[in-house]
């Protein structure tokens, strides 16, 4: 489904992502750790197209086409979404309409019919249960006065709404107390299916906890340095990121 | 998305810049004592409008041309000037048969909401069907009043809206009676100019207990080159009455700036409500704005004992706008409002705000300002609450948000208050925010374009103002903030 290859990425003319490679099939939950400053959030950003971030080389393929060739919107109508870590406020709209623009956006792209209010309303009820989303977060303006728990679970409903192929998460855990983690985990797997890939990035073991990945990947200075199943997230636990960082910076030497 | 790119979206073009090739009959360039009377002459006034006019002409040429508010304009020439411009239609159109086809097509071209034309092309909804709204509208092109519907179904009610010419033949004793009773002859400059040659407007009166049956609304239209507008508004609710007035405004694209001076004067009587809502969509000239309107409207209106009036206005048009809707808090228990979008872009400028003025006990003022500035665009909120001595219990609350789009514009915020009262409450709120790069992605990433989603982020942004317009005022007014922004984002 999504096939990154020796991805090199700049920011500002200085180089984050030093060619990262990373292969995720249909059906498959891939978990890419690391420490602060490491390429995480340049990689997310890097996959929905923001602006800033310069790919200098290598290629992303999604389902087939030349991801970097598109732009957002057209990303996220062929399916990919992102999850962000720091989800942004909208005052003065509201929840279900800026999901209802959204999702008939990307259908509007991809050539379906609208769907009616009413029928956005039966959808967005349903969905809502997936993360336990209180009635009036839909009616409240985006993200805005949402606590950190309520901001996640939004992104999370966003998602179910949108149904994409390909969820990236970043830091999907950060700012969430034990029971919201919880219930955005268990919002999370519902919606994993064999048709959807999904990319979590964490800094953290725990929320590995709940999403129990199909593959681990370790990312250290712009490259991935380690890839293993589940056991390696409760390794770097255990281990920290340092013993892993000392490792790269001897291999990266040595290259 | 850089601001480089949001700003390429701003650069739309102005929709309603079409001229419609109609035979024109001016009055000669210039101002003088002559041209106020041939104008009086031309529509046929009596002796007392006349004497009026030429009051204000007298009292004009002593006046100085304000320059406090925070906009530069190169001077107005005003002997270079047509005061006086109509279509040839020959006398005053008795149906719609009569009107030039090229007016309403010109209508039809301005996008005026869909009803509305229907109304000015004569198609009546059908009887029975009450939860279509229905709207009187009178059309004002350059200087005359063009057609007025639903005129005789109001007549049954006992609502006069017709314009303000037949008005002041046909109800001179309301016309002397409230003419300059809210904004006196000496008020300012540009309402000066514009009681000694105002052309024409719009007359209402509302009843005794009415509820006026329906909107009422006025296109203006300013068509001819070189030719100044200053139309004239009147509006009395008597008491216990209801009235919901809409005004629209079109300009064509030129490469000389026109002015427009209007002046509106509401008078709401004991327990009489006014909602008074404009979208202003004159020219606004081209990115440096050239060719733009010039707009130095004076809006005003009193409130007696427990009336209401109500401003609402979403403002996205002119080159230069300079405009004050402001309420006397005149009676006991009386209420003012002013609900406001301005959007500024490319090399637009506005200084606008309102005037709260508390008379009486227990006034209440609301004032709500939504500020966008987008590419060069330049806003200066100005906004003054006035309590004076004996308003016991005055309340206002102003709450003034401005939303900046790019790095070269600019919003500013002059509140004025004046506090005579001690027993008063005062609230005011600012706050200064910019569309995002990071507003921009999130919506984009969830699939809507940039122009979607500028226009959904301004939308929200000024909701609180749009849902004070009557719900198809509203629509049309959305529409145009995001095609007025249309070219700020790429």
């Amino acid at each position: 489904m999504l096939s990154i290859q020796n991805l090199h990425v700049e920011v500002g003319g200085k180089p984050i992502l030093k060619g990262l490679t990373l292969e995720l099939k249909a059906g498959e939950v891939h978990a890419i750790m690391g420490p602060n400053g490491a390429g995480k959030s340049t990689l997310s950003y890097v996959l929905a197209g923001r602006d800033g971030y310069e790919v200098k080389a290598g290629s992303i393929t999604f389902l087939g086409q030349d991801l970097l060739a598109m732009d957002v919107s057209e990303r996220a109508a062929a399916g990919l979404f992102l999850g962000f870590q720091y989800p942004v406020a909208i005052p003065g709209v509201s929840n279900l309409h800026f999901v209802r623009a959204a999702l008939n956006a990307q259908r509007k792209a991809r050539g379906e019919a609208e769907l009616s209010a009413a029928e956005l309303m039966k959808l967005a009820r349903e969905k809502g249960k997936l993360v336990e989303l209180p009635a009036d977060l839909m009616k409240r303006a985006v993200n805005d006065g949402f606590s950190g728990g309520e901001k996640k679970r939004n992104e999370i409903f966003q998602m179910a709404m949108l149904e994409p192929k390909l969820a990236v998460l970043d830091e999907t855990d950060s700012g969430l107390d034990i029971d919201a983690l919880r219930v955005v985990a268990s919002g999370v797997n519902a919606l994993r299916s064999p048709e959807r890939a999904m990319l979590v990035i964490t800094h953290y073991q725990r929320l590995l906890d709940h999403i129990v990945p199909d593959r681990v990947h370790v990312l250290v200075d712009g490259r991935i340095v380690e890839s293993g199943d589940k056991s390696l997230a409760l390794r770097l636990e255990d281990e920290g990121y340092e013993k892993i960082r000392a490792t790269a910076a001897v291999s990266g030497a040595a290259s | 998305m850089t601001t480089s790119e949001i700003e390429d979206v701003l650069a739309k073009r102005y929709e309603a810049g079409f001229v419609t090739d109609i035979e024109q009959e001016y009055a000669p360039k210039g101002l003088s004592e002559d041209i106020v009377r041939f104008i009086s002459e031309k529509k046929s006034e009596p002796a007392w409008m006349l004497e009026w006019r030429l009051k204000n002409y007298r009292h004009w040429l002593r006046m100085k041309e304000p320059r406090w508010a925070a906009v530069s304009y190169p001077a107005i020439d005003y002997q270079d000037l047509h005061y006086w411009a109509a279509p040839k239609i020959g006398s005053a159109p008795k149906s719609l048969d009569e009107v030039d086809p090229k007016l309403l097509e010109t209508y039809e071209k301005l996008g005026i909401p869909l009803h509305e034309r229907e109304i000015l092309a004569g198609v009546q909804r059908p009887e029975g069907d009450p939860d279509r709204p229905r709207v009187a509208v009178d059309a004002v092109f350059d200087s005359v009043s063009v057609h007025t519907s639903f005129k005789e179904e109001l007549g049954r009610a006992g609502v006069i809206f017709c314009s303000f010419s037949e008005a002041v033949h046909e109800h001179p004793e309301l016309i002397q009676k409230y003419l300059g009773s809210v904004v006196p002859f000496s008020d300012n400059f540009f309402a000066t100019l514009n009681g000694a040659v105002f052309s024409d407007g719009s007359f209402v009166y509302i009843p005794k207990g009415v509820r006026c049956p329906m909107e009422l609304s006025t296109y203006f239209r300013i068509n001819a080159a070189k030719t100044g507008q200053f139309e004239r508004t009147l509006i009395v609710a008597d008491e216990g009455s209801y009235v919901s007035y809409l005004e629209g405004c079109t300009a064509p694209q030129r490469d000389e700036n026109q002015l427009h001076a209007a002046v509106v004067e509401l008078v709401a009587l004991p327990g009489a409500e006014i909602k008074y809502s404009t979208v202003q969509n004159w020219y606004p000239g081209d990115e440096d704005g050239r060719g733009g309107i010039y707009n130095f409207v004076t809006k005003r209106g009193v409130c007696k004992e427990r009336a209401k009036i109500s401003w609402t206005q979403v403002e996205t048009g002119s080159a230069v706008t300079w405009k004050y809707p402001s309420c006397i808090l005149e009676g006991d228990d009386s209420i003012g409002e002013f609900y406001s979008v301005a959007l500024t872009n490319h090399a637009q400028q506005a200084d606008t705000g309102t005037k709260m003025i508390h008379l009486g006990k227990r006034t209440r003022s609301t004032i709500v300002s939504k500020g966008i500035s987008a590419g060069r665009g330049q806003q200066t909120y100005r906004g003054g609450v006035k309590i004076a001595k004996g308003a016991v219990g005055a309340r206002n609350h102003t709450q003034c948000d401005s939303l900046l789009i790019g790095n070269r514009c600019g919003a500013h915020t002059v509140p004025y208050v004046e506090v005579h009262e001690p027993s008063a409450q005062l609230e005011h709120e600012a706050t200064t925010s910019r569309i995002g790069e990071d507003q921009l992605f999130y919506c984009r990433q969830r699939g809507l374009s940039e122009e979607d989603a500028v226009g959904l982020i301004v939308n929200g942004f000024a909701k609180q103002v749009l849902q004070e317009l009557p719900m198809e005022f509203a629509v049309e007014a959305q529409k145009l903030l995001g095609v007025s922004l249309e070219g700020a984002v790429g």
